[in-house]
């Protein structure tokens, strides 16, 4: 069994209570970080500790917390961003539906570390139990003390609130959340200024994605250079992955970064294989936006190594023939699952949620949604494979935020490793109406694509 | 006025009103604008849409402009600007619940409750729609019926059978 840090106690009877939680060691974060630590101490533990940002972006914590400015007399702001909506990931909802207190108790810790005295939790809003769940939890930790005024006698004062968003995949991006709690629509800002100099309000802040947050307790409780050694390299740490489609045992796992990727799709401490005893196909490795990958460079790296669940080597090889962690909602695509059919829904998707600030991605994820839509239904044509891809290249790199490359990605991953099931559809209209294709027969990359860094 | 729908003008009960100013009282002074989601799904909570009357009185309440409300609620899905039925059902219909078949339930919806996506059952009980991913990729197909967003998880065409029935005894 590998460690668990932020699922130790989820089968625990009670565990979303106060009294349970406190029972296992809950808060013991707050008591070390308030009564024993300094602002500054408890930032230093969290950048020894290597976390990255578990949001998607794979940024350092600690580092973005360095960034935060801290001029006098102007409030500085937590946010915590719990407006999961990239497909493939529900991490989030499933450790504020069973453990509250963990992300109440991380965000005590790390507002005191940043100097915020209001803190708000920007929850999506599809999420209303969760939002129940969450004020439940808070109301509880204010009335024993653990919020509020004087908090353990300390002097620091917090209160923390729950918001709720109104149903837009854009708000995940951190302006566009900024935007939202503001009370505006979700249209993402033009950096610079960053938040950490100009965020809610036009003050400091700084935006963490829940699983992030649950993570500064146990590194506040065992120290950062712990943290550090779990996991491979600079992925430290343990990671929460969503695990959906075609496996025996979806879910959510907490897995300690450098877990190989086979090892986690088939051992029955993980995801138990392929359900209906079928082969796999592909994979989508880190949520929807990040390149889909055919079965051997899911499992193995283009130079026959062994693929691993961490940062580094979910993207080795680049976007030629790897792919991202991203928010590790990890999607498995079994043998009778059609490519063409799941890009189509997934540009549906990007396209409905482009907010349409930036032409290429407003217009270009249209325009991918159609030909896709053509091609999956028996009406595509040979140019259309290409048309696609000359679509996807304006998208990418030319938006505000990183939704159009979100959108491009997908498409441009399916075509260099699925073309010939592209094609297929082309060249037999009917027959694609009724079957699939099967498992694939890999296409050549058309391109070397350079090696796009984790944004 | 934004014209959505023909609507007489609703009125604000003053244990509503209570709770738009416990909601206002989270933000600093003068930015009682980041209130304005919170309060939109709590009018959407009563009187399960968000008619343009309710929304100007928003406005009013913010002291902001009621086009600043018109965008926000045209921006955001979840709120809706007609009238649903009593109990509105969204399937996720986004790639990972299709892979486990999220078409076949809202194909199935469709026949079940004999309206189209996006109309209302003549008894003004159910109304359906397909939206995109719910967060809940491993229990798919996932659905949510508002005004609570009680979450059913693991669909199947007989559960939805079942909870169809259910919610028309209730």
């Amino acid at each position: 069994m590998s460690r668990k840090l932020l699922l130790e106690h989820i089968n625990v009877p009670g565990i979303n209570t106060l009294e349970v939680y406190r029972q296992k060691g809950g808060y013991r974060a707050v008591e070390k970080a308030l009564k024993t630590l300094t602002p500054e101490e408890v930032v230093e533990e969290v950048k020894k500790s290597g976390l990255r940002g578990r949001g998607g972006a794979g940024f350092p914590t600690g580092m973005k917390w360095s960034f935060l400015a801290k001029p006098e007399g102007v409030a500085r702001y937590l946010v915590c961003n719990a407006d999961e909506s990239e497909p493939g990931t529900f991490k989030d909802r499933y450790l504020m539906t069973y453990i509250p207190h963990a992300l109440i108790e991380g965000m005590i810790v790390s507002s005191f570390a940043l100097g915020a005295k209001v803190s708000y939790i920007y929850v999506r809003g599809e999420m209303m139990p969760q939002i129940r769940i969450l004020e439940k939890a808070i109301a509880e930790a204010k009335a024993a003390g653990w919020l509020g005024k004087n908090i353990l006698g300390t002097g620091y004062d917090l209160e923390l609130y729950v918001q709720p968003g109104g149903g837009a995949y854009i708000c995940g991006e951190e302006t566009a959340l900024l935007e939202s709690l503001e009370g505006k629509r979700g249209n993402p800002r033009i950096k610079p200024p960053f938040p950490a100099i100009a965020g809610l309000y036009g003050c400091p802040t700084v935006v963490n994605n829940v699983e992030s947050i649950a993570a500064v307790v146990p590194i506040i409780n065992d120290g950062g250079d712990e943290y550090a050694k779990i996991g491979i390299g600079r992925s430290t740490g343990t990671k929460l992955i969503s695990a959906s489609g075609n496996l025996v045992k979806p879910g959510v796992y907490e897995i300690e970064l450098g877990l190989p990727v086979e090892e986690f799709i088939y051992s029955d401490e993980y995801c138990g294989g392929i359900a209906n005893g079928k082969r796999l196909k592909a994979t989508v490795a880190g949520g929807s936006s990040v390149p889909v990958l055919p079965a051997n460079l899911t499992l193995k790296l283009a130079n026959g190594e062994p693929r691993l669940m961490s940062y580094e080597s979910l993207s080795e090889g680049g976007f030629a023939t790897g792919t991202m962690l991203g928010s590790g909602g990890f999607i498995a695509f079994d043998e009778d699952q059609c490519i063409v059919r799941n890009t189509w829904n997934f540009s549906r998707f990007y396209h409905h949620e482009s907010c349409g600030q930036c032409s290429p991605c407003r217009e270009g994820t249209g325009w991918m949604e159609k030909i896709l839509h053509k091609i999956e239904h028996g009406h595509g044509t040979m140019d259309d494979v290409d048309l696609l891809w000359d679509v996807q290249r304006k998208i990418e790199g030319n938006t505000i935020c990183p939704l159009g490359d979100a959108a491009a990605w997908p498409v441009a991953s399916a075509i260099r490793h699925f073309r010939d099931e592209f094609e297929w559809h082309i060249k037999e209209p009917v027959k694609s109406q009724s079957q699939n294709y099967g498992l694939a027969n890999y296409a050549t990359p058309i391109e070397k694509a350079p090696v796009t860094e984790e944004k | 006025m934004l014209k959505v729908e023909e609507q007489t003008p609703v009125t604000f009960s003053s244990e509503l009103l209570a709770k738009f100013d416990e909601i206002k009282s989270r933000y600093p002074e003068g930015k009682q604008k980041s209130a304005l989601l919170p309060l939109l799904h709590l009018v959407q909570a009563e009187f399960l849409w968000v008619p343009t009357s309710a929304m100007d009185q928003v406005a009013a309440y913010l002291n902001i402009q009621p086009i600043e409300v018109y965008e926000v609620a045209t921006f955001y899905t979840m709120y809706f600007l007609k009238p649903q039925g009593k109990y509105a059902l969204e399937v996720c219909r986004t790639g990972p619940c299709c892979l486990v078949g999220a078409e076949k339930i809202l194909s199935h919806l469709e026949d079940k409750l004999g309206v189209k996506e996006g109309e209302v059952t003549p008894d003004g009980l159910f109304s359906f729609r397909g939206v995109e991913c719910l967060a809940a990729c491993g229990f798919g197909p996932v659905l949510q019926i508002s005004p609570e967003y009680t979450f059913y998880e693991n669909l199947t065409t007989e559960s939805v059978d079942k909870l169809i029935e259910d919610l028309k005894n209730k």
